[in-house]
């Protein structure tokens, strides 16, 4: 096995490009780690970590956006009371990921790139809107999180680029939610997840392990803006049926995530919006 | 007595305590196993890939054997490595050694097992078909039946039947410390070092088809990080491989599991199936039970049928009925083999005698625990194998405190009206009424014959020679304590040796809940044995037996004053092994159960929200271990019971993962309450019975009778995943 260490991102770019098509860039490393030793095709190598390179290092806050480096882990974003403030869906996703060994060692970067449809940090991001911003050896280019995947694993970014940063909107939610079925209380990987906002932009709806990809529910999220009634979690499923398509697999089954999901988001969403449940206020479960 | 601290607790807490796979041994080769891809099938060929310079390589396979292609167990069915048949994926076919654990991982890839497949049973539920035959007539590997009264009769007659099929699945041991096992050779004599709970079981297994006598094979456990059953039988499996690999590379190999492995090719609890036939009067009175029970054997024996007999005689329950008829059947398929776990069959079959009990309550309109007072075996009364109780404990006051101090009657007057009232959460208690019999099924211990020696060492300290291992149970410490309490030492003058056959007789394996019962009473027995060895008269204690050790020393230099145990059976049993009738144990530990639950039905996840438990144990004899055994126990059933799902593929673990075969964290338990009764045992060391496996066999029935009494539905399988609860809702609303 082989690990490169580069102390700046044009030499990361180019020790990819070395090391082409097997280099894999790595920073906290969690993701590769859960295979090890079995996956043999996983760690081919050679891995180039960033982890030493500053100009990745760190978030900040600038008018109007909270600027994730690609090393900024779960453990900046819990730990920032800025982001608990403004932001409290991220810290909120963030310690819902493994122990706080991962949190301190993961990056939302890395959690975007290795394009789980079951990352915990996505749809939270995704939620706010961010953007992803990439860079190549002559060129950056930056991309809405929800334009960033293509299918399964299958990233909008040239090869050999690296993701420097995530961009997330200063905007103000005057409601979100996330949501997290694991497969257990702590240390699990989740079975149906979802990540709901309703800001000036209009409602987000983000869910993961219901798709190829994290995925936007865009025609919820087109009922929600409407105020469309719905009078039971049964009734979400149609809507949620156009964008998502959950499958059977050995942590649980597509018809277990369509209806959980359904139940879910009517019971977070009832609350919050008068068009959503029955008149009487006695709703199914 | 205040509990003393536990002997190599604080090593194990500080990383001090070296496993098999810390021990640095000089010139060492790693090993590591081929196995078959397929369920079935013919071995047609084996090929080494050309990528690998297999000169710097030890291959062995089943002709590299010296002595007979058998593990020995209670049969002689499974081959140490397949030679021309395989009946299970990842039966082992070829192992090879070499000193970098990394090519080894490399090497292994390169080999190739060409198998002609043949047709695979793989549902021990259903008949096999004619093609999937390989045993006898159904591929039935063990059938056994009790039978009290005449059950068909009286089933007859009854006023109510009610009837219940209930299913339970595999589940996996995770214990801390994955398999592993060391192996050279000394002055001729082939020593194995390793993970393990029953030295004398690899001793037998390695001079069985290493063909050697005893006095050339030498067994040692090294410090064990875990058992739960898993170390009793597969170790002479990875024994004889560590073995053979050494012996023909002429020196020390080490093959250690890594999780998956260990995961996709260790043993598992049996799954079982179990169907409950009930005549009962109106009063809910048991008046005939009709029980048949099968289990998944896998591919070879192994301990099924051992396994099939405690679950049976457990299956009737704590009760007392006239009429009963169990049969029962361990069945091959072409699963991966299934062994001992926790519990050994009396888990599964009182999670379904449970559950029925309250499907009789429900039918009857009796409340589960006034049903349960009425039918709990008082004294005078007798078991399904006619075993007459007659211990003085009192069965109903056991399950009465469990319900007081769970508060059940408020906690479900409480939960009716929050589940009127909540949109989507629903809240329920459930009970379970268990016992457990303790050491080997009825003459199990007379065959045995378990031995144990306590010897005066010149220092003055004395030392308990056994084979019973420290698994994590407590034993140095308890052992240390009945020593030291029988002589009147301070526990600092007492030593237990390492478990090492060169060294200590054999006192039986470290399993059925036997050791502080069974071998404690045999440590009581050698040091009142040491007494008279030293001259000393049997009240003498502390100051009286090191004065007799420091004298005995001064007239005999040379010669060591030992004193020697051998099981005797207390009076007054009997089992007739050709009837299944009898004394089926010296005696039972009694439990009584409660948990309260609630329900998601958003998520269909169930949350254990609190875990009472109520126990007659004969003894406790520490009480922080003793408190450890029940809560552990209890932590593990829950995985059983809510989480622990293999997911099988070709009759193997598809889930051969930690993140996706989910055992229970922190965040998954409530408070357990761990409350103890004490009616000592006269046989069992200062009173104590078996208490290791009883924490195993009650809280699935006590959970899934909660979430019955939250919702309503009758949840007969687990474990009760989300997934499977949604289902089982979804049919009952349809």
């Amino acid at each position: 096995m082989k690990i490169l260490t580069p102390n700046s991102i044009p030499e990361a770019l180019r020790m990819l490009k070395d090391g082409s098509p097997d280099a894999r860039p790595i920073a906290g490393a969690t993701d590769l780690l859960v295979h090890w030793p079995d996956q043999r095709t996983s760690h081919a190598g050679p891995f180039v970590d960033l982890s030493r390179i500053d100009a990745l290092r760190g978030h900040r806050w600038t008018e109007d956006e909270l600027v994730l480096g690609a090393l900024t882990t779960y453990w900046d974003i819990i730990t920032d009371p800025r982001a608990n403030d403004e932001l409290p869906i991220l810290p909120r996703a963030a310690r819902t990921v493994g122990a706080v060994q991962i949190q301190t060692r993961g990056t939302w970067a890395g959690n975007i790139a290795n394009a789980s449809p079951a990352a915990d940090g996505v749809p939270a991001l995704m939620a706010l809107d961010a953007e992803v911003e990439t860079a190549g050896e002559n060129d950056t280019a930056r991309v809405p999180l929800d334009a960033f995947y293509l299918g399964y694993k299958q990233l909008n970014m040239q090869p050999g680029w690296i993701i420097t940063a995530i961009h997330v909107p200063r905007r103000r939610c005057d409601f979100s939610s996330f949501i997290k079925v694991g497969t257990r209380n702590a240390q699990a990987i989740t079975k149906v997840g979802a990540a709901v906002t309703h800001s000036d932009a209009g409602w987000r709806v983000v869910a993961n392990s219901m798709a190829p990809t994290v995925r936007r529910c865009r025609a919820l999220e087109d009922a929600l803006d409407r105020g469309i009634s719905i009078a039971s979690p049964d009734a979400l499923i149609p809507l949620l049926e156009q964008d998502l398509a959950p499958i059977d697999d050995i942590r649980s089954t597509a018809a277990y995530r369509m209806n959980v999901l359904a139940r879910v988001l009517f019971h977070e969403l009832a609350p919050v919006c008068p068009f959503i449940g029955t008149t009487s206020g006695r709703n199914a479960p | 007595m205040a509990a003393s601290t536990r002997i190599e607790g604080i090593d194990k807490l500080a990383g001090r305590e070296r496993y098999i796979d810390d021990l640095d041994i000089p010139g060492c080769w790693w090993g590591m196993t081929k196995r078959s891809p397929v369920p079935r099938g013919t071995i047609r060929e084996i090929r080494f890939g050309p990528g690998v310079d297999w000169s710097e390589f030890v291959v062995v396979d089943h002709r590299d054997i010296p002595g007979p292609n058998q593990v020995r167990l209670i049969e002689l069915d499974q081959p140490v490595l397949a030679s021309e048949y395989v009946r299970h994926v990842h039966e082992p076919v070829v192992l090879i050694a070499h000193p970098s654990r990394a090519m080894c991982r490399r090497a292994i890839r390169e080999i190739e097992i060409i198998v002609d497949p043949e047709p695979a049973a793989l549902d021990f539920r259903v008949p096999p078909a004619p093609e999937q035959i390989q045993h006898g007539p159904d591929n039935v590997l063990s059938h056994l039946t009790i039978t009290k009264g005449d059950a068909e009769r009286a089933l007859r007659d009854a006023p109510h039947i009610i009837e219940g099929v209930y299913e339970t699945g595999a589940q996996e041991h995770v214990y801390l410390e994955t398999q592993g096992m060391a192996a050279w050779e000394e002055d001729g004599t082939i020593v194995v070092k390793g993970s393990m709970q029953c030295p004398y079981y690899v001793l037998n297994a390695l001079t069985h088809a290493l063909a050697r006598d005893e006095k050339h094979v030498r067994v040692v456990q090294a410090p064990t990080g875990g058992g739960f059953g898993g170390k009793e039988d597969f170790p002479s499996v990875i024994a004889l491989h560590a073995a053979l690999l050494a012996l023909k590379a002429g020196r020390p190999v080490k093959i250690i599991y890594d999780r998956a492995e260990d995961m996709a090719c260790t043993t598992k609890r049996h799954p079982a199936l179990v169907r409950h036939r009930t005549g009962v009067d109106s009063d809910g009175r048991l008046l005939a039970q009709q029980i048949e029970m099968t289990i998944d054997g896998g591919a070879y024996v192994t301990l099924s049928p051992v396994v099939l007999s405690r679950g049976i005689i457990h299956a009737g329950g704590p009760y007392a009925c006239d009429n009963v008829s169990i049969v029962g059947r361990a069945v091959f398929t072409n699963a991966v083999p299934f062994g001992a776990f926790r519990g050994f069959g009396a888990p599964q079959s009182q999670f379904a005698g449970e559950r029925h009990m309250d499907r009789i309550a429900r039918t009857l309109g009796i409340d589960p625990a006034e049903l349960r007072r009425r039918n709990l075996i008082r004294d005078g009364q007798t078991t399904s194998t006619s075993q007459t109780i007659n211990d003085g404990t009192d069965r109903v006051a056991v399950l009465d405190t469990a319900i007081r101090l769970a508060d059940a009657e408020k906690n479900q007057q409480e939960d009716r009206a929050f589940n009127a009232s909540h949109p989507y959460l629903r809240r329920g208690t459930g009970i379970a009424c268990i016992y457990h019999g303790g050491g080997f099924t009825g003459s199990g211990e007379v065959h045995l014959a378990s031995r144990l020696h306590v010897a005066a060492l010149p220092d003055g300290r004395v030392e308990v020679r056994t084979a019973t291992t420290e698994i994590g149970q407590g034993m140095l410490t308890i052992f240390t304590d009945i020593a030291a309490d029988r002589l009147g030492l301070d526990r600092s003058r007492v030593t237990i040796a390492d478990a090492d056959t060169a060294r200590v007789p054999n006192s039986g394996p470290t399993v059925a809940s036997r050791t502080a019962m069974v071998v404690g009473k045999l440590v009581e027995d050698a040091c009142d044995d040491l007494r008279r060895t030293l001259g000393l008269d049997p009240v003498a204690r502390g100051g009286a037996v090191t004065d007799a050790i420091d004298n005995w020393y001064r007239t005999h230099p040379d010669r060591e004053p030992v004193g020697r145990a051998q099981y005797r059976q207390p009076p007054g049993i009997h089992w007739d092994d050709e009837t299944y009738r009898g004394d089926a144990y010296g005696t039972f530990a009694w439990a009584a159960y409660a948990a309260r639950v609630e329900v998601d039905l958003r998520t269909f996840q169930t949350r254990v929200l609190g875990f009472q438990t109520v126990q007659e144990i004969g003894k406790v004899l520490n009480e922080t271990l003793a408190r450890g055994q029940i809560a552990g126990g209890v932590v593990q059933a829950i995985g059983w019971a809510l989480l622990e799902e293999c997911v099988w593929r070709d009759g193997a673990m598809a889930n051969a993962q930690l993140t996706n075969y989910i055992i229970p964290t922190a965040a998954d338990v409530p408070p357990i309450g761990v409350h103890f009764l004490e009616n000592p045992y006269p046989h069992g060391a200062r009173g104590a019975k078996g208490i290791g496996e009883l924490p195993m066999d009650g809280p699935a029935p006590a959970i899934a009778n909660a979430v019955a009494d939250a919702l309503g539905v009758e949840p007969d399988t687990i474990p009760l995943t989300p997934e499977r609860l949604m289902e089982l809702m979804t049919h009952a609303r349809a």
